[in-house]
């Protein structure tokens, strides 16, 4: 392939340089090719580009359709999806009209001897018209969009009961997950108290980070609200899942949010993609350094109660690292052995 | 007149057309190595399997002995590339260029308000292109952590090397920018409020002018705020400071700083960054009005509407900073507010672009090169307009938010534009700096190779952007998601080849036609406004006797009833020759 491409741009140089050769040759020697009507010429030119512009336009849109579309995996996701698409539809066809205007008033008012150009200075009609229109369709879309970012945004009450709250760290260069353990609560944490192990910084004062537990890969429920805290212990990162259209800042000192609902399961999508290997994925999206491009974190949504499941079978930061135990204050030390699991 | 050697004429000179020439050099100088930046990431992108051995000379340990391009190296790639065309070819090369040529000699004046200061302009420009171009040679390589810069990644050295040396001469290289810019600025506001030869009423003032006026009063509120970004960064890089950083752990330490917000740097950097947009495009616009209404042989359409549309351009620019940052964790409601400012921009970009259109129809169009371009850039202004539609729509942005989508709209409407306006006024005003033509065969090449190349660098970014992947990175082949656009990216790094090959075209003609080209007439494209009323080498001064006064606006092309197309600005109404007919 690289030969291939070297080729061509080699031959695509050795073109612009013997044009280039040929052109200087003419130049030295002073000869004045007859004058030509290089304007009709560079008018069609405008119309061809044009018509050919739009066809491979079409025809590549159209043919690799699959190619870029992403399946969308989250409730969210669809609506954004439609909105998307709506837009997609109202400023192609604003696309091509204004196009196909700009190319074909160049080439049929292209110079010509015997005529002269209209002398129009304005139209405050006109002017007024196509102020007015734009403003119409952006405030549609506008009013669609900011109904969308409030759903986005603001989570229905009832709904943030039952939700599975997570939280998710982002580090040069990997994520971690953690996640609250029987009690559903995630515990405090201290960007101080990070050392090589307990590597989120959690606070073993806070009795809600007892039963806390991290893990490597994101295990989310499906059909059922997720309540992302989001957090960075050293630089910029994006939390970004593309399949569930989530994307928010990772902040070192300002914990971000995103609340959303996945609505397809990873065996659903290997099942609709027909392929056995698929992974969602989880990437950064806010340039953080050399292993930016390769800080992934696999994403596995499972049925509810699998995941339920999963969680009842992890074990507790304190119970995989009880040398952790000293750092709990003396009179809860019985409680965080009980909540960590290493006495029942 | 007064007695100019070498280095007054050349190097320290006062003369603004001196000025805008040295500004237009060390701007195509700066395009040059900007575009080679890009080229070496687009050999990574395209080709990433391919060693680069034969690369090693050149670059030395950024490339691995397995011949890999190191990834930090990419990211400087990225950021270099960004600040030199941002800043470098696109603020200085284009708006200080044309600024200083057309600013004097469309209004009728014998010079700048301040010819030294616009001396000092230059430079503080140049000095800051040395300080920038040194970073490029540093053993811990330049700044990598984006153009934009966000802290902590650009604050701390632990965390990527280019936040060391590179950054600091990064911060003393836009320092000594912002004083330039600065300086440049308040002179164009100056001359255009005050230097207006006699007649010359506002609304008699060339579109180019306007432009350029909007520009600078941009430039002279939106710099000063990067400025202060910038300081308050070195404070935190070197005096221990907590402006932006906090709560951070790296490299096995916890760090002191506590109670800083990042995000307080992002509203800083954008507060300039938005506007700069409008910096880099007005002046682009204001050329390709000038060279359009020219070509077409047909007054503006619309020309208050335009002075309102950029007026009204230049008031909002300064609101809508924040849809960078939708996904910044800033609060939602700020997300709504900053869509609707953000589409309500829209607005008076589509008016200009309908005057575009209405202008070209019932035209005469003569396709120079310079008109070429110009089209190109409207052809451009809608492409990557459109896209801004999805992006400022703050719900949609979630998806598309630091993808290539994002790359394709600026790199169209922000890249591909003003690299087109500038490319239109070199081709319409060269006669006017060098008193030679441009050869006009080698303009349609450059013309039609880069302009065919641009869209087909940056159209297959757009779909790569739906499907998802994300910019900045340096391979994507570590994700499933994003890998399935190995052939796109083969096609998109030789397009990008091709197309930067197309501008040796254009040095090429440039240089040759300074010195060989066909002399030029006194008003070459029979245009109205007044700088093609000086002699076709204008002295220091511009116009050996008295200024011209001005009768009539700048448009009066194809009036019914006179027996030539155009009626140049300083033709009162009694010398119109009104044909038989």
């Amino acid at each position: 392939m690289f030969k291939i491409a070297l080729i061509i741009i080699i031959g695509a140089l050795v073109l612009v340089a013997s044009v280039l050769l040929f052109k200087l040759l003419q130049l030295l020697q002073k000869k004045k090719s007859p004058p030509k009507n290089n304007n009709n010429q560079q008018a069609s030119l405008l119309l061809s580009f044009l018509i050919i512009g739009l066809a491979i336009f079409f025809w590549y849109s159209y043919t690799r359709f699959s190619q870029y579309t992403l399946p969308v995996a989250s409730v969210h996701g669809v609506l954004m999806d439609r909105l998307f698409w709506i837009t997609t539809v109202v400023t192609g066809i604003v696309f091509i009209t204004t196009q196909t205007l700009l190319f074909f008033f160049s080439h049929k008012y292209r110079f010509q001897q015997k005529k002269k150009a209209t002398y129009h200075t304005g139209n405050l009609t006109l002017e007024i018209f196509w102020t007015i229109i734009p403003t119409l369709v952006l405030t549609v879309l506008m009013f669609f969009g900011l109904k969308l970012w409030n759903t986005i945004t603001q989570p229905p009450k009832e709904s943030i009961k039952n939700t599975t709250v997570i939280e998710i760290v982002g580090q040069q260069f990997s994520w971690k997950a953690r996640y609250p353990g029987k009690s559903k609560k995630l515990g405090a944490y201290d960007y101080r108290l990070i050392d090589p192990v307990n590597e989120l910084g959690i606070d073993f004062n806070d009795e809600n980070s007892f039963d806390n537990f991290v893990s490597n890969v994101l295990y989310l429920p499906k059909g059922k609200p997720v309540l992302f805290k989001i957090r960075s212990k050293d630089v910029l990162h994006s939390v970004y899942l593309p399949h569930f259209r989530v994307k928010m800042d990772a902040v070192p000192g300002m914990p971000t949010r995103f609340w959303f609902i996945p609505n397809k399961s990873t065996e659903d999508m290997r099942e609709s993609l027909q392929n056995k290997n698929f992974n969602f994925e989880l990437a950064c999206a806010e340039i953080c350094g050399r292993g930016h491009f390769s800080m992934k974190m696999i994403v596995k949504v499972l049925e509810p109660e699998a995941y339920e499941t999963w969680v009842q079978s992890q074990k507790s930061f304190l119970y995989k690292n009880p040398t952790y135990l000293k750092k709990v204050p003396v009179h809860l030390q019985t409680k965080a052995k009980k909540k960590a699991g290493i006495l029942h | 007149m007064h007695q100019e050697n070498f280095i007054t004429k050349y190097i320290f000179s006062t003369d603004h057309k001196m000025i805008a020439k040295q500004y237009l050099i060390t701007g195509i100088i700066w395009a040059f190595i900007g575009g080679m930046l890009s080229i070496l990431f687009r050999l990574q992108l395209g080709f990433p399997k391919e060693s680069l051995l034969w690369l090693k000379p050149l670059l030395g340990n950024w490339i691995s002995s397995t011949g890999k391009l190191d990834p930090e190296f990419y990211l400087a790639l990225v950021t270099m590339h960004g600040t030199i065309m941002v800043f470098f070819v696109l603020t200085a090369g284009l708006s200080g260029t044309f600024s200083n040529l057309l600013i004097p000699l469309q209004i009728g004046a014998r010079d700048m308000a301040s010819g030294f200061l616009n001396m000092l302009s230059y430079w503080f420009f140049f000095l800051s292109s040395i300080v920038m171009f040194i970073s490029l040679f540093i053993g811990t390589g330049p700044a990598g952590g984006g153009w934009t810069v966000y802290p902590p990644l650009s604050a701390l050295p632990q965390a990527i090397a280019g936040s060391g040396m590179g950054m600091t001469l990064w911060l003393v290289s836009m320092t000594l920018f912002i004083i330039s810019s600065l300086l440049g600025s308040i002179n164009y506001i100056t001359t255009v409020i005050n230097l207006r030869t006699k007649g010359m009423s506002f609304f008699r003032l060339p579109l180019s002018i306007w432009s350029l006026f909007f520009t600078a009063i941009i430039g002279t509120i939106a710099f000063p705020v990067l400025l202060a970004a910038a300081l308050l960064l070195v404070c935190d890089r070197s005096l221990g400071t907590s402006f932006f950083l906090s709560d951070i752990y790296i490299a096995g330490e916890a760090l002191v700083h506590q109670g800083g917000s990042p995000v307080l740097f992002q509203h800083l950097f954008w507060f300039l960054g938005h506007p700069e947009v409008y910096i880099v495009l007005l002046p682009a616009l204001g050329i390709t009005s000038e060279v359009i209404t020219t070509n077409a042989r047909k007054p503006i359409f619309g020309y208050k509407p335009m002075v309102i549309s950029m007026f009204a351009i230049t008031v909002i620019s300064f609101g809508v900073w924040a849809h960078h940052m939708f996904v910044s964790g800033m609060n939602p409601f700020l997300g709504a507010v900053f869509t609707f400012m953000t589409l309500i921009i829209a607005v008076p970009s589509a008016v200009k672009v309908f005057n575009y259109l209405a202008t070209l129809w019932r035209g005469n169009i003569i396709f120079t090169p310079a008109m070429l371009f110009a089209l190109g850039l409207v052809s451009f202004f809608i492409s990557g307009g459109l896209t801004g539609i999805f992006l400022g729509n703050s719900s949609l942005d979630i998806q598309l938010h630091d993808t290539y989508f994002v790359v394709a709209h600026f790199h169209l409407v922000m890249g591909g534009l003003s690299f087109f306006g500038m490319m239109a006024g070199v081709y319409h005003w060269f006669p006017k700096m060098f008193g030679r033509m441009m050869h006009q065969k080698l303009g349609y090449w450059h013309f039609w190779l880069t302009f065919v190349g641009v869209y087909l660098v940056f159209f297959p970014l757009h779909y790569m952007g739906i499907g998802g992947v994300p910019r900045r990175y340096y391979a994507f082949t570590n994700f499933d998601t994003f890998s399935g656009f190995v052939d796109l990216n083969i096609f998109v790094s030789i397009a990008a080849i091709v197309t930067m090959g197309a501008q040796f075209i254009f040095v090429f003609n440039f240089f040759y036609s300074m010195f060989r080209g066909q002399t030029a007439v006194k008003n070459p494209w029979r245009s109205t406004t007044l700088e093609w009323t000086t002699p076709v080498k204008p002295m220091h001064g511009n116009w050996p006797g008295v200024i011209p006064t001005v009768y009539r606006w700048s448009y009066d092309y194809s009036v019914p009833h006179a027996d030539t197309d155009f009626i140049p600005q300083h033709i009162p109404d009694k010398k119109v020759k009104i044909s038989a007919q």
